[in-house]
């Protein structure tokens, strides 16, 4: 089906249905109950899930195929939300335009960057493409001022001239992205007894292009295009040795991930109308080499959970203080109680980089997989143990 | 003129801890074939090692003086150091006042020490593995020191001063023969200066002229050779990350009353400090001195004003300007030997 294995096929229709129902599966817990605060079903979140979900699965496009290690994917973010917010300051409130100029300008850029970084490989690729993104963040902060809006971030004002839309509402304030009309933060709301489900249209839009997003990627690693990125990685010098030009391979591989980090930088803009320099410091391309390596390098759904769970942890686990610690284990005894939470609390709430910084080493240093490679050998765990035992039932009757 | 000199001096005490850490980098690279992205980190464990030891010497305890009421009368409480009760007043005062200097022999053995725990728990493993993963596996620690000592001793910058006796500036202009006060430079700047200078000189001598450092240069030629020879260089190799550690455990230290030290100033630093060992050549310990010092001194040029105002932002730039430069052009650094990092 389009294009896909049954198996790959069966992957993009599970995403499908995750995504969609995101809003049920994400708010698990009712309204009011001590367990809600672990509902991440809200809009600003599920929409950082999917956003991120795309700069993870480009980022792995580059990383996961080819092995080219790039220190410097934020820049494009960056670029792709600055190209957006330009477009609803000069063009109009509509997303579509603005997503489309973001994708083109990281790709440009991404294009320009990446030519002279691949030329070198191993570290001091990771030193070029991370001095590149210092250098743009550096300018976005400082010289750039009057594109970037430096310190403050490029933000929307009520002189923008908007050539194709209104510069202002008629109540007088500054309009907000939508497509078509259909404001990206309206949401529809669904009280089914003490649940409650939000449905956001930014939401459902970035799902959309998350969907898109995966689908290509999962053409690409099934592709002969895939396959040539993949032999790069095993053996660089063997393939040149074969005749052929591997650069223009990991760059088309470069350009790709930059425009799916310009995608996301542009979805970002969308749902939020402003983009700021940090968006490109290099801690943010540190995070999205944290979602890949953590959900899985090379692996097709691997960066879409890894950014999901950073996502998770850094809205709604660093919320946990100790307070509420103390309220779950108020069930042991009072000394054992403050020894328990005392070794509990730094790992969690305002610690919760700790816990990310152990758990990143531990798969990389036992799962260079990620956490769909552990996933898979657990469930090879299970399914050896009912092979084994279902064999003897499988092979009697031949007998 | 003035204000060429005055650059110059400027530059020097950040090309200074650049060259310290790279000098470890490198060290490290050279001879583990490690790329360590937890050295910034253990630059920054150096600066808290001072950080601890002011505060260990200021643990005081409560006495009530008779003379000071505080505002409801009571006699007042006043926080009396340890020291003052072993060694008098004047006395106790300036060893709290010499804190960080005095920080500096108990950085040594205890960056050692985590050097070596890092090593053989750690690094070790990592030796066959690409250099992706390795730099992977050193981000991640990287992420778990900062955590800790961000859980220790929160997230603001803690002030670290230097002793009384180096606050305030020394005046080169009079010295130079130019009016005063052209030419003016914080005294602990030319300290940290001048300290640089002896370590890197230490580090240098200790491999040049010792049959160690002979064995160890040995071994960052030939490991094979030397391990057929029947020395155990595995272990050598682990003593010379345990001095890398030390190295910038040091730097560290000095650098507090420069910068008040917080959790994250190991990361500022690293990501510049990588990119002063590429300019340098990667594994060779000159080259990454002498772009530290380099790199330091083109940073201060380009902020002067009369920069500024020809190329707007450069001094922002101009360090990665100058590496993206040199890899396209050098691809092997300014003095990188050959059949280093080359796939």
């Amino acid at each position: 089906m389009l294009g896909l294995e049954k198996k790959d096929f069966q992957l993009l229709l599970i995403v499908i249905g995750l995504t969609l129902f995101a809003p049920f599966l994400l708010n698990p817990f009712p309204e009011g109950s001590d367990l809600a605060q672990f509902n991440a079903g809200y809009p600003d979140l599920m929409q950082r899930f999917v956003i991120f979900g795309i700069f993870a699965i480009g980022f792995n496009i580059l990383f996961g195929l080819t092995g080219y290690l790039s220190f410097g994917h934020a820049a494009f973010l960056g670029a792709g939300s600055y190209g957006a917010v330009w477009m609803f300051k000069l063009l109009s409130m509509n997303v579509l335009p603005a997503i489309a100029i973001s994708v083109v300008i990281a790709g440009l850029f991404s294009l320009l960057i990446g030519y002279v970084s691949l030329r070198r490989s191993g570290i001091y690729f990771s030193i070029l493409t991370l001095a590149f993104a210092q250098m743009s963040f550096a300018l976005a902060y400082s010289v750039l001022t009057p594109i970037t809006g430096g310190e403050t971030g490029l933000q929307l004002a009520l002189s923008d001239p908007r050539i194709f839309g209104a510069a202002q509402t008629a109540t007088g304030n500054i309009p907000v992205p939508a497509l078509f009309g259909l404001e990206m933060r309206s949401s529809f709301e669904w009280n089914v007894g003490a649940w409650l489900f939000t449905f956001n249209a930014g939401y459902y839009l970035a799902a959309f292009f998350m969907i898109i997003a995966f689908y290509i990627s999962i053409r690409i690693f099934r592709s002969p295009f895939g396959m040539m990125l993949r032999a790069i990685k095993s053996n660089q010098t063997r393939m040149s040795y074969t005749g052929l030009n591997a650069r223009p391979y990991t760059l088309a591989a470069f350009v790709i991930s930059g425009m799916y980090a310009g995608l996301a930088g542009g979805l970002m803009a969308s749902m939020d109308p402003l983009a700021g320099a940090e968006r490109m410091q290099w801690t943010a391309s540190g995070e999205v080499v944290l979602m890949t390596i953590l959900g899985g390098a090379g692996t097709l759904i691997g960066p879409v959970l890894g950014a999901g769970m950073i996502k998770y942890f850094e809205n709604i686990f660093s919320k946990i203080n100790e307070t509420i610690l103390h309220g779950w284990f108020a069930f042991l005894p009072d000394g054992l109680e403050d020894v328990v939470v005392a070794m509990i609390y730094p790992f969690i709430g305002k610690g919760w980089h700790l816990t990310l910084g152990i758990m990143f080493m531990l798969v990389v240093i036992f799962l260079p997989g990620g956490l769909v490679q552990g996933g898979q050998k657990i469930g090879a765990l299970f399914s050896r143990k009912k092979a084994e035992e279902t064999k003897p039932n499988a092979t009697e009757p031949a007998e | 003129m003035d204000q060429f000199i005055l650059q110059i001096l400027n530059g020097l005490d950040k090309g200074s801890a650049y060259a310290l850490i790279a000098l470890g980098l490198t060290l490290i690279f050279g001879t583990l074939g490690v790329v360590n992205f937890a050295h910034g980190a253990l630059f920054m464990l150096g600066a808290f090692v001072a950080v601890t030891m002011s505060n260990l010497l200021t643990l005081s305890h409560k006495v009530v003086d008779e003379t000071r009421t505080d505002f409801l009368g009571n006699p007042l409480q006043v926080d009396v150091p340890y020291l003052y009760d072993f060694f008098g007043q004047a006395a106790g005062d300036t060893i709290i006042d010499w804190a960080v200097p005095i920080s500096i022999l108990v950085a040594i053995p205890i960056m050692v020490g985590i050097g070596f725990a890092m090593e053989r728990g750690l690094i070790k493993y990592f030796y066959k593995r690409p250099h992706a993963d390795q730099i992977l596996v050193t981000f991640g620690l990287a992420i778990v020191i900062q955590e800790i000592v961000k859980y220790f001793y929160g997230a603001n910058p803690i002030p670290t001063p230097a002793p009384e006796a180096f606050v305030g500036s020394f005046d080169f202009g009079v010295v130079l023969g130019f009016d005063p006060n052209a030419i003016i430079y914080p005294y602990w700047r030319l300290v940290y200066f001048f300290f640089s200078v002896v370590v890197i000189g230490a580090v240098f001598a200790f491999l040049q002229f010792t049959t160690f450092g002979m064995v160890v240069r040995a071994g960052m030629a030939d490991r094979e050779t030397v391990g057929i020879l029947g020395i155990d260089i595995d272990k050598r190799f682990t003593i010379m990350f345990g001095i890398a550690a030390a190295v910038a455990g040091l730097a560290g230290v000095m650098y507090a009353p420069i910068n008040s030290p917080n959790y994250h100033m190991g990361m500022d630093f690293l990501v510049l400090s990588f990119v002063v060992v590429v300019v340098g050549g990667m594994g060779s310990l000159p080259g990454a001195v002498a772009a530290g010092f380099m790199l330091g001194i083109l940073e201060s040029f380009a902020s002067m004003s009369a920069v500024i105002d020809l190329l707007p932002g450069i001094n922002q730039i101009i360090i990665y300007l100058v590496a993206i430069i040199i890899l396209l052009t050098r691809p092997r650094g300014l003095m990188g030997r050959k059949g280093v990092m080359e796939e």
